[in-house]
């Protein structure tokens, strides 16, 4: 599995620009899918149609991680850029970035009036111009970091492991799935990262029954951390609330029992901090049932995030047994 | 000129019913049906001359709605407290005339006499809850034609500035009444398709009037014309100026509310190269339209927004060029004509 995940974090695709993460899932998922479309939006939707008698399930991970994108070139050809998503600066001075063809960039800072931490428009992108007219980049070009991924053993290092790490779980179970009674709709959403938009017409468009996003989730074992009863390497995490969403009891206590019942460790998550696709499909239409998967990472929306392959692995068996057997709620 | 009759009526978010009016009159004529719905959205029509196998429906918003004030409470010497509506600037605000409420009642916000100011008071912004409009009239006079809750509108008239060169003009509200008297401009003409004008509300309070609409009608397409940031006064830094005057219509790669579809802009860009048109595209990750609420409507819908360069929006008095203004009118005409050709990839 290591290299499905290597090829889909290597990959390309800030929010809105996820064609290239798309390609490569949807050459993963034609074999296993009964069905594959894109939406008006971008969003990838894979059916399973199953055998019958189940419930109609829609699954999200999102294809798109957090960049930048250039706001104006000077007359000396540097770049300046604002967000895509969460960005923060303290992430950026020194970094590598990559535009959809490739070319390369390194940031820099003004060095005038600058205090610990430089604010958005005291950074700029190098790709070594001389001028404007000679700069290869336009205002609306799209940049993500530019790092290879790295195989410590136990544990994964890659930017976009949010939410990557998820579409090659989704992807992973789907090839387990093997017969279901459910109808499981396997979403790769976009644009996530700038407001959860993808899955919220992509929910609409599903008209599922009941939900799980899968999406990474912060961790509290790092030095000094701030205090949150999720570590890596101790199984996937349930998530029981977050900034933007309650999980659904029925869903979380079905998530338990599931991981119980199956033997894989697993911990409850609270975040205090940002949410996920769940908050998108919970409210679609009427409003469904939804809970969420979490792979726990570390230095989330940093070019280089953390997870452990015990949990990623872990995660893939639980949501194949999820989707296996009647769901009960 | 409509724009003129436009930017002098008072739209304030959620009392739109003026320009609506107005645009109603202005739609006679040119639009096929029109309704209006619960919000307030004006909704006008453009039969398609047919052959158009897809799109088979385009929405192209503008909206009404302007930022203004709103009155929340009348002291008891008869000033007028107010808040907000929108989003404005209260370094702006001191000395400035508005018109209270449908009769259009002049008001001036009061301002302390720099004679009587402390040192440190002249560095300091005044804010909403410091500040009140003085109608003139007594208390008693006051309470009989105002009341919590009645609106107000900066009272700025339209003028020409410069009739040659960039033809600017000024005027309050060209954001977004600039986009409004441009869809007027689009209704004239018929294309292969439905063309769905709307006209929405509360724009400028979050989308609210073009989420709805965009869900009654079920685009296929849709665009947000827009009057937008441009600050481009010459600065100590090179840095962007958010979009130029008189260098023609802004397109948006991405802003706080949406990320443009991608084959969209190319499909404006293309229009805009063949036909000679110039473009501009706007700085990215700032400001917020219509096609924010549009684009994420029921499955989702491909939308694109193009607007005119404004300078000093969201204030008492903005400043365009008619040059940018006609030709967003020609680009979004023409790309429209474009669009039976198809997205591609």
């Amino acid at each position: 599995m290591k290299e499905l995940i290597r090829s889909l974090v290597e990959a390309y695709g800030p929010s809105g620009s996820e064609g290239q993460v798309r390609e490569l899932i949807s050459a993963q998922v034609q074999g296993a899918a009964t069905s594959v479309r894109t939406d008006a939006l971008g969003n990838l939707i894979a059916t399973v149609k199953g055998t019958g008698g189940g419930r109609r399930i829609m699954l999200a991970a999102h294809m798109d991680e957090i960049g930048l994108v250039a706001s104006y070139v000077d007359e000396k050809g540097f770049v300046r850029f604002q967000p895509i998503g969460g960005v923060s600066t303290r992430t950026l001075v020194g970094g590598r970035v990559r535009f959809a063809g490739g070319l390369r960039g390194v940031i820099g800072a003004e060095q005038k009036d600058v205090g610990d931490l430089p604010r958005i428009d005291q950074l700029f992108i190098d790709v070594g111009a001389r001028s404007r007219e000679s700069c290869p980049v336009a205002v609306g070009d799209v940049a993500c970091f530019d790092r290879p991924f790295v195989d410590l053993g136990e544990r994964l290092v890659a930017k976009a492991f949010d939410d990557r790490i998820a579409c090659a779980v989704l992807i992973q179970a789907m090839q387990e799935l093997g017969e279901t009674a459910h109808e499981v709709s396997f979403v790769f959403t976009v644009q996530e990262e700038v407001g959860l938009r993808g899955a919220q017409t992509a929910a609409y468009g599903v008209d599922a029954e009941l939900g799980i996003a899968v999406d990474v989730t912060l961790t509290g074992d790092t030095p000094q951390a701030r205090t949150m009863a999720v570590g890596l390497g101790a199984g996937p995490a349930i998530k029981v609330k977050d900034r933007g969403m309650l999980a659904h009891q029925g869903v979380r206590r079905w998530m338990e029992r599931t991981a119980q019942a199956e033997g894989i460790p697993y911990q409850l998550e609270v975040l205090e901090a940002g949410t996920t696709d769940g908050m998108a499909m919970q409210t679609t239409r009427a409003g469904i049932p939804v809970g969420v998967l979490s792979i726990p990472s570390r230095y989330v929306h940093t070019p280089s995030e953390m997870v452990d392959y015990q949990d990623v692995l872990n995660s893939v068996r639980l949501l194949v047994a999820l989707l296996k057997k009647p769901v009960e709620l | 000129m409509l724009i003129k009759e436009l930017v002098e009526a008072d739209g304030v978010s959620g009392h739109e019913d003026a320009v609506r009016e107005l645009l109603l009159k202005a739609i006679e004529g040119c639009a096929d049906e029109y309704r209006i719905d619960a919000l307030g959205n004006l909704i006008a029509v453009k039969y398609g001359s047919g052959g158009s196998a897809w799109p088979k429906k385009v929405m192209v918003s503008a909206h009404m709605d302007e930022v203004g004030l709103m009155v929340t409470h009348i002291e008891r010497d008869g000033t007028l407290r107010f808040s907000p509506v929108g989003g404005i600037d209260p370094r702006v605000m001191p000395a400035k005339v508005v018109r209270i409420g449908d009769e259009r009642i002049p008001g001036v916000i009061a301002v302390k006499p720099i004679h009587l100011l402390e040192p440190s008071e002249r560095w300091r912004v005044l804010q909403f809850d410091q500040l009140a409009i003085d109608t003139g009239m007594s208390c008693d006079e006051v309470n009989r034609k105002v009341s919590p809750g009645t609106y107000a509108a900066f009272a700025t008239s339209f003028e020409v500035l410069d009739e040659g060169g960039l033809r600017t003009v000024k005027g309050k509200a060209f954001d977004d009444r600039a986009g409004c008297a441009a869809l007027v401009e689009l209704l004239k003409e018929t294309y292969p398709f439905d063309l769905y004008a709307a006209f929405t509300v509360q724009e400028e309070v979050g989308l609210r009037g073009a989420r709805v609409a965009a869900y009654a009608v079920e685009p296929d397409v849709a665009f947000a014309l827009e009057g937008t940031i441009c600050d481009d006064s010459p600065k100590d830094k090179d840095t962007s100026p958010t979009t130029r005057l008189g260098a023609g219509p802004a397109l948006t790669a991405m802003d706080r509310s949406v990320i443009c579809d991608r084959r969209l802009i190319g499909l404006l860009t293309a229009e805009a190269e063949a036909a000679g048109i110039p473009y501009q595209f706007k700085q990215p990750g700032i400001g917020g339209t219509d096609a924010g609420a549009m684009h994420v409507q029921r499955e989702g819908i491909p939308s694109a927004v193009l607007a005119v360069p404004c300078r000093y929006i969201h204030s008492p008095v903005c400043v365009l060029s008619l040059n940018d203004f006609d030709n967003a009118v020609r680009l979004m005409r023409g790309a429209l004509y474009r669009l039976t050709g198809g997205l591609g990839a």
